[in-house]
């Protein structure tokens, strides 16, 4: 028997666990003509921002080994044009959309947390707090747990009550376990991670770094051990608040390996970059994945290596024994 | 999953396609591969974007080339035509006949061509020439005279000089060291060659620096410009950003658009050259970008530049 893939994102229930990551899918139309939108978990839509924003110089992008920088900057056209053109569009494709914002100020985040609550249709609300508080010398939200605790509050504030809110957290912090407690504390249903983690490339032969912005986000398959580790420590400390688990993820085995670790989700990035239909490849991989295990249900999974260990050790004290 | 059968049937497929042939010319490489769905869609101008590296790569992104030309033979064959100057394109280079690879195509706009028959100049840099024989055909079916203006460093690097004799009204070669044709670049050429073909339209592809230069040469003849740009892309098909440059729509506000989908051709004079690697202070979402509508809360542009948040 097929394995039941499915899972539940607030009172939406979504066909499978595979979503597509943040950026990596821009409002889910470029995708349409490559995979059926409405067959995977969800979209998850690049950054809105209130205003519109024309983003970083070029070079935007550098690749490296098993990854690659960007540094985007937010280019995108505005909280109006999403709620008229992307949205809609979405939503008339059967589509669920995770809509994630960015802004530079507190209100900025409640302000757009307002406005998607007011437009129908959105599944949830991701947060990108990786970005600059003006307010507080550029000082990133997501790496000062106070900073990054009054923005979901305020969006949590916001938000229409049934409309689950995800904070996005980036792994350049010291303890993200302590950013994670400070998000949920604030209010947030569930924790997106991993972020990029900040790289940087320089030419050799001109002497220069590559990427006009300086620096960029490291993403792809170099940065998955990073994420596994991430969803692990904070599936640990947090074993109640659901996850959904992004970084490197190729295949359906590798998005196992993050569901494993603690995620009830698996976004997908950059491996869309490498081929477009790998949201629907993946989740198609998971399901085989799942049946060559004899798993009933995704759900059963979710956090299992944390139960595995304890299951291999007492595995080891049996063989001792018998020895 | 079939790829493509979800939207129309001129857009882009995702295909596993056979290698038949790859070939050295000059300094270059030439690949056949079989792909019958974007050969059947192709339009000149149009490129496909390869995955490089087989499976469990580390090269993670594409590499788009444009289409140098389609064949029925075997079902629908795409050419397209490479430097083996990084690691993926070495790898490209190293493929033989029956390898498979992954690409996506045809993507991207078109050249457009005009509805009258009119003396068209097609400018080629290095192997950016490789789009316009297609392009030249296509014109001569619109009883349009092709003229060639090719160029590159050396004889070996300037692709398809043989083919713009044969094939061209005229067909002038341009090289730096001067072992083919005359000495110099193409832009030293081009007021003789407008001159003498009475050009009326102009298509370029090439470097962006060349681009630049037979923009401003056109503009000075008031004769229209079409331009293939060569921006490095990460996925080809708008999903990533990375390959914009300035524009100026026909609504007069600049915009930082997707070379692979908005372009990869453009009016030249649309292309704001001297801004090409920045973000223009009036462009739409620019720091500077004042919203005619409603008012945003300024952001102070210094306060931009010193960080480097990684929200993408």
């Amino acid at each position: 028997m097929a394995p039941d893939l499915r899972v539940r994102l607030g009172s939406t229930e979504l066909p499978n666990p595979v979503l597509t990551a943040s950026g990596c899918a821009s409002s889910g139309r470029e995708l349409a003509q490559f995979i059926d939108v409405s067959k995977i978990g969800a979209v998850v839509t690049k950054s809105v921002m209130l205003a519109p924003r024309a983003g970083r110089p070029t070079p935007r992008m550098a690749e490296t080994n098993s990854g690659m920088l960007n540094s985007i900057g937010l280019q995108g056209p505005g909280i109006d044009a999403f709620l008229q053109r992307d949205l809609p569009w979405l939503l008339s494709r059967g589509a669920r959309a995770v809509v994630s914002i960015a802004g530079s100020t507190v209100d900025e985040y409640a302000e757009l947390a307002t406005r998607l609550s007011d437009a129908a249709g959105v599944t949830a609300l991701e947060v990108n707090i990786s970005c600059p508080n003006v307010e507080h010398r550029g000082q990133v939200f997501a790496c000062d747990p106070v900073d990054a605790g009054a923005v979901i509050e305020a969006v949590r504030a916001r938000a229409r009550h049934d409309l689950p809110v995800f904070a996005k957290l980036s792994p350049d912090v010291t303890d993200i376990v302590q950013i994670a407690r400070s998000c949920v504390s604030a209010g947030a249903d569930g924790l997106s991670m991993i972020n990029t983690l900040l790289g940087m490339v320089i030419d050799t032969e001109t002497m220069r770094p590559v990427l006009a912005g300086l620096t960029g986000g490291l993403s792809g398959p170099a940065i998955r051990p990073i994420a596994v580790r991430c969803i692990w420590q904070v599936r640990a400390a947090l074993p109640d608040v659901p996850i959904i688990g992004m970084g490197g993820v190729m295949t359906g085995r590798d998005a196992l390996e993050l569901i494993l670790a603690g995620a009830s989700m698996v976004s997908v990035g950059t491996a869309i970059f490498h081929d477009p239909s790998a949201c629907a490849r993946i989740a198609r991989e998971l399901d085989e994945e799942l049946a060559r295990r004899g798993v009933k249900r995704v759900s059963e999974i979710v956090g299992a290596a944390h139960e595995a260990r304890a299951a291999a050790s007492q595995g080891r004290v049996a063989r001792m024994e018998r020895t | 999953m079939t790829a493509g059968e979800h939207e129309s049937e001129s857009g882009p497929l995702q295909v596993r396609g056979t290698v038949l042939t790859v070939r050295q010319v000059d300094a270059y490489y030439a690949m056949t591969i079989v792909a019958p769905g974007i050969a059947a869609r192709f339009k000149p101008g149009q490129f496909v974007a390869v995955a490089v590296g087989g499976p469990d790569t580390s090269m993670l992104l594409r590499r788009a080339f444009s289409i140098h030309d389609v064949r029925p033979d075997h079902g629908g064959t795409v050419e397209f035509v490479f430097a083996a100057a990084g690691r993926g394109t070495r790898w490209l280079a190293e493929r033989k006949a029956r390898d498979v690879l992954d690409l996506t195509g045809p993507l991207g706009r078109p050249f457009p061509v005009p509805r009258d028959p009119v003396s068209c100049l097609l400018v080629g840099g290095g192997y950016g020439s490789a789009p316009l024989f297609a392009l030249a055909s296509r014109l001569r079916q619109r009883r349009c005279s092709v003229d060639f203006l090719l160029g590159a460093a050396s004889g070996d690097r300037v692709f398809g000089a043989l083919t713009a004799r044969r094939s061209g009204r005229s067909a002038t070669i341009t090289t730096v060291d001067g072992s083919l044709g005359v000495r110099g670049i193409v832009t030293d050429m081009l007021g003789q060659v407008i001159h003498e073909a009475r050009t009326d339209v102009i298509y370029a592809c090439g470097p962006m620096g060349m681009l630049r230069q037979v923009t401003a040469l056109a503009r000075r003849y008031d004769i229209p410009v079409q331009v293939a740009v060569e921006e490095s892309m990460a996925c080809g098909i708008g999903v990533c950003m990375t390959c914009v440059l300035p524009v100026v729509g026909t609504d007069g506000i600049t915009k930082m658009v997707r070379s692979c989908v908005d372009g990869p051709v453009f009016r030249g004079e649309q292309v704001r050259w001297d801004e090409v690697g920045t973000i223009p202070f009036d462009a739409f979402g620019a720091p500077g970008w004042e919203p005619k509508m409603r008012r945003i809360p300024a952001r102070p542009a210094a306060d931009e530049a010193r960080r480097h948040g990684h929200g993408a």
